[in-house]
């Protein structure tokens, strides 16, 4: 495949790991959060780990799009479903996340929910075109990567004068994510997760752009690295990285400068600010409340919040109790680190949000990484 | 086949006809159904019999093996194929895969009430064609109708037997530490093929699937006196989950080597652009063949030298592991696991 392949190039690869290896210095550890899911596949999926040297550590962050969403959202998309008859329809993981009662989506779908899964916000505009007896939901999930397309959908919708579409809205924001990381008492008070650095989101960025994580670096003295999602985009973050700390240096660096400028997509965030304004505050999975760090539609679009045309409120459930997914989020515990890890809890019968998708820090150290700990 | 045709007042309406309940029902309908369509392209002398079942004559030495298989494929008809040959090469292949030579097949039809039978004589012609080509006939059937709404067009059952001469039986279990394991084409062929046409998935593409029979390769590779000892098709789940069941049924670890693993270009990129990687996906006309490792160039240059095995390839070794895990070391130099399938990757795939 033509513009990937060259980003999967095992030779260059090589090369890189002998130039990070040069690069390091023996006498101390490097500790990195990618903060990305599409980052912690990339390194799973391509064993970049065993490319690495030993003082080189990756900490999974929480920027996988499913893993964050708490239960209760999860519970209010069945409850759409189960209780208001909705066809609802969200993307593929999604459907898969444990919820209350034992249910997920896909549980609530053999129950007789009308539960769909759709690849873009475009089908779900379909759907409800095709099918006007029908209220259909779209369940939008996801960073500032899929906020765009929602916006569209629901501006296709108000266009359309489609009475019966509506959007659960439960897009999240990047940097509250990174706020609340290095705000954590076990980054800044305890010092129990070593960070020194950041690799910053590939997709995210393209729209954001790269001045938003410039706070960052400056107020706490973290490199961020932008990088994309290919395995050699990663080594090369990481090399970048290193020479930062090497120098003591904190700054915003840009390695997906075939992507991603410093200003970002100023079309998709018009839209997004059209369409959207700031939640006061949203649950998070692991992460908790955190304040301004979601987004809600705004009252223009009213009719198009499945919130307000359905009454189904938001009631926050705690996670498992042998769950760790919540530190393994805010990246205090490795996957392995989990009681119940690949025990009890398992890509086939997941008990929290990690080991759903291929993104998830659990997942991905289970399908492709938990031959190490044999 | 007792001759009805005198009680049908008029023909089969295969341009413009439904099936209805009463084609089911067991009457006069349902003969005509079978006489007029399912006899006509499927006929053969055991079919002729019209008794409740086949009398086949005695296989002679050696053990039969049956294996069974429904089809469920969404959408009936797709680029390469479609439910009828896909459900002759399915069962076919399973029964082949054992060390036998594929005898006879039973096919049984679940069709939906006002199912088009324009399409189903499609279907059937399809069916009889891959039995003639595989030179293994439709001995038995049996057909039932359910309402509309109650299925999906029509769904088919295979059962195959076949018989396998003493001491050449093939089982998951056989593979040992040091074995080679080779592939017979590219990966992923038949999923993709499904996918593109899948009507929520506005993409187009020009894979097509490979539905087809395996049993002439197999003769072809043991024909080559390579010690073969599994051998096995890689369907829904694809290679990854094939190579899994092998590696827990013989108590074995793998070592794959990515870059020895046909994928078709376009494959690839239809698996990047969905999230999907092709050594999940199904393939319904390939096979995963593990040999001693000194006969692995041998099986190989058998399997290249046969039309269905022009892309084969040893894509990797057997190893020792109490875990039992498939590995596989990446293009990109560093090392993974390729576990089962888990959930649901590709529905109604076959």
């Amino acid at each position: 495949m033509k513009f990937i392949d060259e980003f999967r190039d095992g030779e260059l690869a090589r090369g890189l790991a002998q130039a990070i290896l040069r690069e390091t210095n023996p006498a101390r550890n490097y500790h990195f959060m990618e903060f990305c899911g599409g980052h912690t596949h990339a390194i799973s999926r391509y064993g970049v780990s065993d490319l690495l040297p030993a003082n080189v550590r990756m900490i999974h962050g929480p920027g996988c799009p499913v893993c964050v969403l708490p239960v209760g959202r999860i519970d209010q998309a069945i409850r759409l479903a189960l209780e208001q008859g909705a066809t609802l329809c969200s993307y593929g993981d999604c459907l898969r996340v444990p919820a209350s009662d034992g249910l997920s989506l896909l549980k609530a779908k053999a129950l007789g929910g009308d539960i769909r899964m759709v690849y873009s916000s475009a089908d779900a505009v379909t759907l409800a075109q095709k099918n006007p007896d029908k209220q259909v939901v779209f369940f939008a999930i996801g960073f500032e990567t899929t906020t765009p397309p929602t916006a569209v959908a629901i501006r296709q919708a108000a266009a359309l004068g489609l009475r019966n579409l509506s959007v659960l809205c439960c897009h999240v924001l990047t940097p509250s994510a990174i706020a609340s990381i290095l705000e954590s008492p076990e980054v800044r008070q305890w010092g129990t997760v070593p960070l020194d650095g950041f690799i910053g989101p590939a997709h995210v960025s393209t729209i954001i752009g790269s001045r938003p994580y410039e706070f960052f670096a400056e107020e706490y003295r973290k490199p961020v690295v932008i990088a994309g999602f290919e395995p050699l985009d990663v080594m090369q973050a990481i090399r970048m990285l290193i020479r930062q700390v090497n120098e003591g240096r904190a700054e915003v660096e840009n390695e997906f400068t075939r992507a991603v400028d410093r200003e970002g997509n100023k079309k998709a965030q018009e839209l997004v600010a059209e369409v959207f304004e700031m939640r006061k505050d949203f649950e998070w999975r692991g992460l908790g409340l955190l304040p301004y760090s979601a987004l809600r539609i705004r009252s223009e679009f009213a009719e198009f919040d499945a919130e307000k045309r359905f009454s189904v409120g938001y009631v926050s459930v705690p996670d498992h109790k042998a769950c760790e997914c919540g530190a393994v989020l805010r990246g205090v515990k490795r996957p392995q680190d989990c009681g119940i890890f690949g025990a009890v809890c398992s890509p086939d019968n997941p008990v929290g949000s990690c080991m759903v998708s291929p993104e998830g820090a659990c997942a991905a150290h289970y399908a492709y990484g938990r031959y190490r700990d044999a | 086949m007792p001759e009805t045709r005198k009680t049908h007042t008029r023909p089969l309406d295969t341009k413009h006809g439904r099936v209805e309940m009463a084609h089911g029902a067991g009457g006069r309908a349902m003969a005509q159904l079978i006489e007029e369509l399912f006899a006509r392209y499927l006929g053969n002398e055991y079919l002729a019999q019209g008794d409740d079942g086949a009398l086949l004559p005695n296989p002679g030495e050696g053990r039969l093996v049956v294996a069974t298989d429904s089809h469920v494929v969404s959408p009936l008809f797709f680029p390469g194929g479609d439910i009828g040959c896909l459900s002759v090469h399915g069962t076919i292949n399973d029964v082949a895969m054992m060390g036998a030579r594929p005898l006879y097949l039973s096919a049984s039809f679940i069709l939906e009430e006002g199912f088009k039978f324009v399409d189903l004589v499609r279907i059937v012609q399809s069916m009889a064609a891959a039995a003639k080509d595989a030179g293994v006939p439709v001995v038995a059937g049996d057909t039932k109708v359910v309402e509309r709404g109650k299925g999906d067009g029509v769904f088919i059952t295979t059962t195959g037997v076949g018989v396998v001469a003493p001491g050449m039986e093939l089982s998951g279990r056989f593979a040992k530490p040091g074995d080679a394991i080779l592939v017979s084409g590219t990966l992923g062929d038949h999923g993709m093929a499904i996918m593109a046409e899948r009507e929520s998935l506005a993409f187009e593409s020009s894979i097509i699937s490979d539905t087809a029979a395996l049993h002439g390769l197999i003769d072809v590779m043991r024909a080559s006196g390579a010690d073969i000892h599994v051998l096995r098709d890689p369907t829904r789940g694809g290679l990854a989950t094939t190579l899994n069941e092998i590696a827990k049924q013989s108590g074995v670890g793998m070592m794959l080597q990515e870059r020895a693993i046909p994928v078709k270009p376009a494959v690839s990129a239809a698996c990047e652009f969905l999230g999907l990687d092709p050594l999940y996906v199904a393939n319904e006309g390939k096979l995963v063949a593990i040999c001693a490792e000194q006969d692995r160039e041998r099986l190989l240059a058998a399997m290249r030298a046969h039309p269905l095995g022009g892309a084969a390839a040893i894509i990797g070794t057997v190893l020792e592991d109490s875990c039992h895990f498939v590995q596989m070391t990446t293009g990109f130099g560093g090392k993974r696991i390729v576990d089962w399938l888990s959930g649901e990757q590709l529905p109604r795939i076959c």
